[in-house]
């Protein structure tokens, strides 16, 4: 049976690999997405924590000996705390002018990281393995799926939905909401409004950190693996609509199996179709699929 | 009149004897290496060639001829604008004579008319395009180490006689995959293979699934990487995940130097055949020159465009010796002239076209197994002989060469 | 009666709205940059001036969107990149003579601007950086399909050719004062531009939209002009360049590009008159410099912008600007 000119058997493999990538997606706009929503803060050095967080990995393994299950945990709170501390020393200061001021703070503190990383250990990658619990693969049939990028979409499906549960239907992401939307009123209920914004944007990092700890086994370690990503990561989250934690994931899920039907029928344009389907849309709906209008 | 034959003998004799640098541009040969330092292709050629230079200048014995060389360094970052920046501003404001290595096709083609514009000589031994000794041929350029033409034709040729006919093509979707992937196809074809399927990946990718489950799809015996640096890199490594040896079928890499299998490890590797000019373990001479290259460029064995840079740059200065003068065009025409003869290709020559000769070597990734140590990566399938390596001189539309 | 009807754009301008004369500090900063500008290629390497002079008109182009619209665009290279590709076509495979090959990439931009423009226009904020970002990406990829640019080899050797059958610009001087000449009409052209009744409308928007729209006036067609002169003016210095340099390639149209005339505005101060110039010549000085140092450059231009954002907003310009308590 063929679809398209395409045996069907291809396609599902095709589809399967674009959900693994839409995994990689989700979590990183995922993790934008709840800087922004909640904090209006446009974090363009997301794709250089990302990196951070794979790099971190490595070192763990190098200088450590520590695998990739501990990194898991380690590298989002390594990296988290750098977020923390470029929120606190940098960002807090431009809460009160345009937004696009954070945009061009943090993009520059990505050339920065980027320009460091890359200084100090090249581009060409570096390996790191995916642990030994999750090699080898399963014969679908249509195709032959690696164990660990299984293992991928199964635990970002988990991070993502569990982070919208948090943030959507908890007490916690309830007072979370509130202090952005009205931030003196909540912190004259007590609730330490600054605080709370410093953690969650940490919190968005560690997301980004988290996703480059899940990259490092199938990309190679490298300082420019966020550079071109984050653009697109940008995008996905702009279709969702920024602001909408949902509206990121599902993007970002689906823009993964749009990109890989798109690499079956039209390779070349692999990597440029997002921006055909952005430009599409904020021409339809200026806030993106699910926004919310500013 | 005994008196005047001894003023004029004198005469002559101090001419003779006046420094070799009298009729050299500023009494410098200075020499410009330009090449990645810092990205992509960096550890192809990058600060290794400027070792592999400096290592031609100490062993052609410049200081004991009484001729100074200066050797300058640019990073030319891939970028054509920058590096035909940086080549007008060492040609006009900083009296290079001659540019060395340029690796990345697109910078070498736009360096070439440069140079053939202002006069100078340049010496290509990164870039691959084989229009360099081709369409784009000219008076003032020798393209050295290797070409996609001899790369399709060792690879292409080789496999397809050991029984790997057919072929699924993953392909780079910029000129230069385009030009690798019709010049292998050719040859696969004229070798009586078979190419069943063809995908052309954006470039640079990171994530290879999609490509790989299509070649797997095909059922080809062979799938061709028509793609370079971390292309190849991530291609060969996504493809252990996915079992693609496993499966039986074996990669092809078009374009693959011995610092791309050290990046990936020879579990990965292992088996991947590939043409290149130079090996640093092919023989004694070659093993002694590495060591000392290693010896300067923390342990890491050298990549035949580096070993490239070091035979251009020794040619070079014996044709300037030769002929006492660093004129571009004409050094150029002095080192087609004379035979060429290094520890590293051993004797050779240039061709009229720019085309420098010699044999070139398909070699097969050890398994880890077989490697007795670091940089023990490679064993020899096939050596191809000088006449076979490179395209016919008459196949190739070179304007300088009559029919 | 004409209560219901909306005045046309020009008539309110011209009576309601007077815009004062060039202030005598602008007209000394203006002879100090050309003296420096005529003086300069006899002790730098005029080559890169000529670079820098590109960029700087592209940087004021620029200006004229972020400084005077308020609108941040992330895909200005396409404008650059366009330019210069149409321009090296013309010049290199038609054989036009170099005034036509810059005009031509001058009018391609303009075009793509006035498309771009329409269906971009109507956003802001991150939204319009957003949506300038994906078409610009768009003309990237066509740049990388389309036959005709090259791929990434770009259009190379494109010829200097003779400006108006007189002037030979193979000569490295004489290029550069046609250079510094296209420049110059270009800079008049955004400072005409702030300086007249449209800019003080522009201003208006700026501050105040809904207000200017209770006045009468379409916010959304000034944005528009205000846009499709940026684009056309970035095109101009695409176009000179591809002819400068003989070379027309895939870096003029990625949106790091983007990124850099960012950068130049930001250092040199965004809204500033003479700001943009001064901030592509350092930009690209420091380029020069930092060149053999690989990575350092990045590192450098990152540096630049966070300290710029966090205590340099009004950028060098700005800041001398607010010394002297007199705009620049």
């Amino acid at each position: 049976m063929t679809i398209f000119g395409v045996p069907a058997q291809a396609l599902f493999g095709q589809l399967l690999i674009g959900l693994i990538n839409g995994a990689f997606y989700a979590m990183l706009s995922l993790g934008l997405s709840v800087i922004f929503g909640l904090l209006n803060i446009i974090n363009f050095a997301h794709g250089a924590q990302y990196m951070m967080g794979a790099f971190v990995a490595y070192f763990a393994l190098q200088w450590a000996g520590l695998g990739y299950w501990p990194s898991l945990l380690i590298a989002p709170v390594v990296v988290g705390l750098f977020g923390v501390l470029l929120e606190r020393t940098m960002l807090k200061r431009l809460y009160h002018l345009d937004h696009l001021y954070g945009l061009l703070l943090t993009f520059g503190v990505a050339l920065v990281v980027q320009g460091l990383f890359r200084n100090e250990f090249g581009s060409s990658g570096l390996p790191y393995a995916a642990p030994p619990q999750l090699t080898g693969g399963y014969n679908l049939g249509f195709m032959f799926l690696p164990t660990y990028r299984a293992w991928v979409v199964v635990f970002s499906l988990v991070i993502c939905l569990g982070t919208w549960y948090v943030i959507e239907r908890t007490k916690l992401g309830a007072y979370l909401r509130a202090a952005t939307e009205n931030p003196t009123l909540v912190q004259a209920f007590g609730i330490d409004v600054p605080r709370m914004i410093t953690l969650t944007y940490g919190f968005g990092v560690a997301l980004a950190a988290l996703a480059g700890v899940l990259a490092a086994p199938i990309y190679q370690v490298n300082p420019l693996m966020g550079a071109d990503l984050i653009i697109v990561v940008f995008a996905v989250v702009v279709i969702g609509g920024l602001g909408s934690i949902m509206g990121s994931i599902v993007t970002g899920f689906g823009l993964g199996v749009v990109e890989g039907f798109t690499k079956v029928f039209y390779p070349e344009a692999s990597n440029t179709v997002i921006f055909v389907i952005m430009a599409l849309v904020l021409l339809v709906r200026p806030s993106g699929l699910f926004g919310r209008t500013a | 009149m005994t008196a005047t034959r001894v003023l004029v003998l004198a005469a002559a004799l101090l001419a003779a004897a006046a420094p070799v640098h009298a009729q050299i541009s500023d009494g410098v040969i200075k020499l410009g290496i330009m090449n990645d330092q810092s990205g992509t292709y960096s550890d192809i050629s990058g600060p290794g060639s400027t070792v592999a230079a400096r290592l031609a200048v100490e062993d052609f014995g410049a200081a004991k001829k009484g001729m100074k060389v200066e050797i300058v360094v640019a990073d030319h970052q891939n970028k054509p604008d920058i590096g035909s920046s940086i080549a007008r501003q060492w040609f006009d404001a900083e009296k290079v004579d001659a540019i060395v290595d340029v690796p990345t096709s697109s910078v070498a083609l736009a360096i070439n008319q440069i140079t053939r514009d202002k006069g100078k000589a340049f010496l290509v031994s990164g870039a691959a395009a084989s229009d360099l000794t081709g369409k784009a041929c000219s008076p003032n350029t020798i393209h050295w180490t290797y070409d996609t033409w001899a790369l399709a034709n060792g690879t292409g040729s080789a496999v397809v006689k050991t029984g790997g006919d057919t072929w699924f093509f993953l392909t780079a979707d910029y000129a230069f995959g385009h030009a690798l992937e019709r010049d292998t196809e050719a040859v696969v074809v004229k070798s009586g293979g078979k190419v069943v399927g063809k995908v052309r990946h954006p470039f640079p990718t990171a994530d290879f699934s999609s490509f790989l489950l299509q070649a797997q799809a095909s059922k080809a015996k062979i799938i061709g990487l028509a793609n370079a640096g971390a292309d190849t890199i991530n291609a060969i490594k996504q493809g252990a995940d996915f079992g693609i040896v496993r499966g039986g079928q074996q990669f092809a890499g078009l374009l693959v130097f011995i610092s791309d299998v050290h990046a990936l490890s020879l579990e990965r590797a292992q088996g991947l055949v590939l043409t290149e000019a130079f090996y640093w373990d092919l023989n004694e001479r070659t093993r002694a020159w590495s060591k000392r290259f290693a010896a300067q460029h923390h342990g890491a064995m050298p990549t035949m465009v580096q070993a490239g840079v070091y035979s251009a740059v020794l040619h070079y200065l014996k044709a300037v010796e030769a002929l006492k003068s660093d004129d571009g065009t004409k050094v150029i025409a002095k080192m087609k002239e004379m035979p060429t003869d290094d520890p590293l290709f051993g004797k050779g020559s240039v061709r009229a076209d720019g085309r420098k000769l010699h044999p070139m070597y398909l070699f097969e990734v050890k398994k880890p197994a077989e490697s007795k140590g670091a940089w023990d990566y490679y064993k020899v399938r096939a050596t191809i002989p000088v006449e076979q390596a490179f395209r016919p001189l008459d196949q190739g539309d070179c304007p300088l060469v009559k029919k | 009666m004409s209560v219901t009807a909306k005045p046309a754009i020009a008539a309110p301008a011209r009576d309601a709205i007077e815009t004062p004369a060039v202030p005598t500090h602008q007209l000394a900063a203006f002879t100090v940059m050309l003296v420096v500008l005529v003086a300069a290629p006899f002790f730098v390497y005029p080559v890169f001036l000529m670079k820098a002079l590109c960029f700087a008109l592209f940087a004021c182009a620029f200006n004229l969107l972020i400084g005077y619209v308020g609108l941040l665009s992330f895909g200005h290279a396409a404008f650059l990149g366009s330019a210069g590709y149409a321009s090296a076509y013309a010049a290199k495979v038609w054989g036009f003579p170099p005034e036509l090959a810059i005009l031509s990439g001058t009018l391609a931009a303009g075009a793509l601007g006035t498309i771009i423009g329409a269906l971009t226009i109507r956003s802001r904020g991150i939204y319009f950086a957003n949506i300038t970002l994906a078409f610009a990406q768009m003309i990237f990829f066509f740049s990388l399909q389309a036959k005709f640019t090259g791929g990434e080899d770009g259009i190379q050797a494109v010829p200097r050719g003779t400006l108006l059958g007189v002037l030979d610009l193979r000569q490295t001087y004489t290029m550069y004062f046609v250079v510094l000449a296209v420049f110059l009409i270009g800079f008049l052209i955004v400072y005409r531009s702030i300086h007249s009744p449209f800019g003080q409308v522009l201003k208006a928007i700026r501050e105040n939209e809904p207000r200017a729209t209770s006045l009468g006036y379409q916010p959304e067609h000034y944005k528009l002009i205000a846009f499709v002169i940026s684009a056309t003016l970035s095109g101009t210095a695409g176009a000179t360049k591809a002819i400068v340099f003989q070379l027309a390639s895939l870096t003029d149209v990625h949106w790091t590009m983007s990124g850099e005339v960012v950068l130049m505005t930001l250092l040199g101060g965004m809204g500033t008159v003479f700001g943009p110039v001064v901030g592509a010549f350092l930009v690209i000085s420091l380029e020069h410099y930092l060149a053999q140092l690989g990575s350092w450059l990045t590192i450098v231009q990152g540096l630049i912008f966070v300290v710029c954002v966090l205590t340099f907003r009004r950028g060098v310009i700005g800041e001398l600007g607010r010394l002297l308590k007199k705009p620049l």
